[in-house]
């Protein structure tokens, strides 16, 4: 590889692979949205694999994905408006959406393996 | 279709060693991509070592004594070394810049140097600038107005219209930008890239310019405009300190609010 990678570029294809990881992940939204339609044994199939650790561990990565798509999703917002856009700016709004995500990363552990979780 | 792993001709191999200097007291080792067009050779990085007591600041120095004093065959741009004539535009350390403007100090260990990345190389750090140029013709950088310039007189700006320029006309074409731009490099045939869409802007701005109107519609494209995503590598590699993605932003702004 020639080019570096940088803040600026690395962010940018965490986002694309993260939107492309969230719209694949819809389908277990979709199972479990069914499986809790028709309550009883399929529910609880749904709980058991959610409830175990590589379920719980796919959680974690679904719930820090989506929280790190939404804040970068706002930077792009801010951006659009022609808001954040001079270099410091997007650094500064960088490091911010890799704090937000970072704070979830601790948050979903807590909740996921400390809380019960599913 | 986007191709994933580089041709069997492009693969860069290891190249030759060239001695460091007898008593070097600050050796700085040098590795530059070499191509020739007149053989079939596939690239290969060659190293060089400098001592820093002996040698000018800036990366060009570097090059230009590596050229005079240990290979005269080592091929690159360079014309002003000061930052104005934009021809020395290469990657170096892992990011596009100009070398005259780049200090040695500023990498640690051996100084990887390349040619700008994605574009045709002609020989060694020189790349096929052809394509860039011509896309940069399709955005007419000139003033285009059908109102005759006021008699005897040049056709006067504000100090606000002029300033609505700065940040623009400072740029050297150097197409550190475009060639760093990943979008670029996927869609370079079609997407006209960070410099050349800045160029547009600057002259979409220019209050003397009559021609607004059919320049953003010639902008109103999936490829040519649209293939920014704001990644914006663009404005963190550029030399000269410009900001060529708030440009295309402002560009996309524009084309929004005229709906």
């Amino acid at each position: 590889m020639i080019y570096r990678p940088q803040l600026t570029s690395v962010m940018s294809i965490l986002h694309r692979l993260t939107g492309v990881a969230l719209a694949l992940g819809m389908v277990f939204l979709v199972w479990w949205l069914v499986a809790l339609a028709q309550g009883g044994g399929d529910y609880q199939l749904v709980r058991l694999v959610a409830g175990h650790v590589l379920g719980r561990l796919v959680l974690l990565g679904f719930f820090v994905a989506t929280i790190y798509h939404l804040a970068n999703g706002m930077r792009h917002l801010f951006w659009d408006f022609g808001v954040g856009l001079s270099l410091e700016g997007v650094y500064r709004g960088g490091y911010l959406v890799l704090a937000v995500t970072g704070l979830s990363v601790l948050g979903g552990v807590f909740l996921l393996f400390f809380c019960g979780g599913a | 279709m986007a191709q994933l792993t580089l041709p069997q001709n492009s693969r860069i191999s290891k190249g030759k060693i060239h001695p460091s200097p007898k008593n070097a007291v600050r050796p700085k080792m040098f590795s530059i991509y070499r191509w020739s067009p007149d053989d079939d050779a596939n690239p290969r990085m060659d190293s060089y070592t400098l001592d820093l007591d002996d040698c000018g600041p800036m990366v060009l120095d570097a090059l230009i004594k590596i050229k005079g004093e240990q290979d005269a065959g080592l091929t690159f741009r360079r014309s002003c070394r000061e930052g104005i004539c934009g021809s020395c535009s290469m990657n170096i350390d892992g990011t596009n810049t100009l070398a005259c403007l780049k200090p040695i100090s500023e990498v640690k260990g051996e100084v990887k140097i390349t040619p700008l990345p994605h574009l045709p190389v002609v020989k060694d750090l020189v790349p096929d600038l052809s394509h860039v140029y011509a896309q940069l013709q399709t955005i007419e950088p000139w003033l285009k107005a059908d109102t005759p310039p006021p008699e005897n007189e040049e056709r006067r700006q504000s100090i606000a219209e002029r300033e609505e320029l700065d940040g623009m006309w400072e740029c050297v074409l150097c197409f550190s930008c475009s060639t760093a731009c990943p979008s670029y490099w996927w869609n370079g045939d079609k997407y006209l890239g960070p410099a050349v869409l800045l160029q547009a802007y600057r002259w979409i701005v220019d209050s003397r310019d009559e021609s607004t109107g059919a320049r953003l519609d010639a902008l109103e494209d999936p490829f040519r405009l649209y293939r920014c995503h704001t990644i914006m590598n663009c404005t963190k590699t550029c030399p000269k300190g410009l900001n060529p993605g708030k440009a295309i932003a402002k560009i996309k702004k524009m084309q929004l609010e005229r709906h």
